[in-house]
């Protein structure tokens, strides 16, 4: 009886920083989009209009990379089921 | 050789329809979360996952040289065997999805098939050491895998986002958890659809109709994956429900983590070759994310029920593969007495479905109707009213896992024994 302890080791391992990795990425994408939803009502008022314009873009740039990442994960996923 | 045909027809439709109850008996592992959170509605969770198992079965060219893997030593396996194999299989599929627990249609099929080999072989066809190291240990590891990475990611995602409205992020969430259950339906279909293509194609050689070391002929590819996907888009509505509600109950945060943990964990274990059981895995992960809420709950009772199916499927898939080969033994008659006793098993189990059924349209709710008090309970109303998962929230006393054990063999071993066919 042979045991691949290693094996075992690797899946847990990998499946643990993965998915840890992949909701964290996931999570700051919608916080980040969410923030510029509120961020755009609060930019309404004139007073705050000039000094908000550069944060929510950045805030959706973030959130865009952050989607972009989780897209190309699912797609490495997609690779592997078919290779 | 007219016989010999007849056989291997039979043992195609049986591995068809094990394609089948393999389909609807794994939906939950896919859809179950997704269906619970409200991403999908039921019936458009199972059509896509029916339509993605479909393009799955199409997807790898490689299909199982194996039914086993090496826990049986297949060399010389004869038709009848893989026959026998197929209806211990089915039988315990139908009876964990009448009493609603999530368990593993490969490890039916294994059981199944050791069960059917021993009778048939005897002992020394079963590789003991592999028994332990491809289903015992994943067995255990599996849940702890998905369970322990679905925990801190949902403990992360709270973390992150708690400063955000919910409402706002449930949207995000939703289409988060609808591709990581996406990517669980392709990866079951490749999986779990060439299974049954291997068995198939093994049978036809077995029987004289391919060469050895042939292709699957294209009909054989589309008739597994036509059978896993109409099973799937059926829908085990009992299952999803079990998975989906009760063994927790999980907000669209804890759906989108307990999915992703389960993809992951899948493809990890396929790709580095420490295979794992898909629905071991997806319980676990559910099991996890409940556990990463703060102020979270697992429903214990039901999730022992379920540790213990895990527990039985080995043998008691096992017992009627054994029963199933003991008459296909005897000749030809056996074998439709086999296949007779697998229709009426899989008809008295339908039939008791009825009597408190699940479908789309009460799968998420909260409460289902209890069963008729008016009709009198017999041994299996009362012991099925028993091991049913309880509704959301209602406490079960833990006796039930006795009763789990009384059932799930009762109604085996009726089906199994020639003798007395119509007491279940």
């Amino acid at each position: 009886m042979n045991i691949d302890w290693a094996a075992l080791g690797s899946v847990f391992g990998v499946s643990l920083a993965v998915t840890v990795a992949l909701v964290g990425l996931f999570t700051l994408g919608i916080v980040a989009l969410s923030k510029r939803e509120t961020a755009t009502s609060g930019a309404a008022t004139p007073a705050t209009a000039s000094s908000a314009g550069s944060a929510p873009m950045a805030a959706r740039t973030g959130a865009y990379v952050c989607f972009a990442l989780c897209a190309a994960a699912v797609a490495y996923g997609i690779y592997l089921i078919v290779a | 050789m007219e016989h010999i045909t007849l056989l291997l027809g039979i043992v195609i439709v049986t591995a068809l329809v094990f394609d089948f109850t393999n389909g609807f008996h794994d939906t939950a592992n896919a859809m179950a979360t997704t269906i619970s959170t409200g991403a999908l509605k039921p019936k458009t969770a199972v059509a896509m996952s029916a339509v993605l198992n479909l393009v799955g079965a199409f997807l790898s060219v490689e299909v199982a040289k194996t039914i086993s893997g090496g826990i049986v030593n297949e060399d010389g396996l004869k038709t009848e065997v893989i026959f026998a194999a197929l209806v211990g299989a089915i039988l315990w599929n139908l009876l964990t999805w009448l009493v609603g627990l999530p368990s593993s249609s490969s490890h039916a099929l294994f059981g199944g098939l050791i069960g059917a080999a021993v009778m048939s072989m005897g002992w020394s066809s079963i590789n003991g050491g592999t028994v332990v190291t491809k289903i015992l240990i994943p067995a255990i590891a599996a849940p702890l895998v998905a369970g322990i990475a679905a925990t801190l990611a949902t403990r992360l995602t709270y973390r992150i986002g708690r400063n955000t409205d919910t409402k706002a992020t449930a949207k995000g969430y939703r289409t988060g958890q609808i591709a990581s259950a996406g990517l669980v339906s392709l990866a079951h279909g490749t999986n779990d659809a060439q299974k049954t293509m291997g068995i198939i194609t093994l049978a036809l050689i077995t029987g004289g109709v391919l060469n050895p070391g042939a292709n699957p002929p294209m009909w054989v590819i589309v008739s597994a994956g036509v059978a896993i996907a109409l099973g799937t888009y059926l829908g085990g509505w009992r299952i999803i429900r079990t998975m989906g509600k009760g063994l927790t109950d999980l907000a669209p945060q804890q759906g989108f983590a307990a999915q992703t943990s389960a993809a992951t964990a899948i493809l990890a274990s396929s790709h580095i070759g420490f295979s794992l059981s898909t629905t071991q895995v997806c319980s676990g992960a559910v099991m996890g994310a409940g556990l990463g809420r703060k102020g979270g709950v697992v429903r214990w009772s039901t999730a022992t029920r379920m540790f213990v199916a895990w527990g039985l499927t080995l043998p008691a898939a096992g017992l009627v593969g054994a029963g199933a080969e003991f008459l296909t033994k005897q000749g030809p008659w056996g074998v439709g007495a086999t296949a007779a006793l697998l229709v009426i098993g899989s008809a008295v189990i339908w039939t008791l479905s009825r009597r408190n059924a699940v479908d789309h349209t009460n799968v998420a709710d909260d409460e289902i109707g209890a069963a008729p008090a008016a009709e009198p309970a017999g041994v299996v109303t009362t012991a099925m009213a028993a091991v049913t998962p309880p509704p959301t929230g209602s406490a079960v006393a833990s006796a039930d896992v006795d009763f789990v054990k009384a059932t799930i063999a009762s109604p085996t071993g009726t089906a199994a024994d020639p003798a007395r066919p119509a007491t279940v």
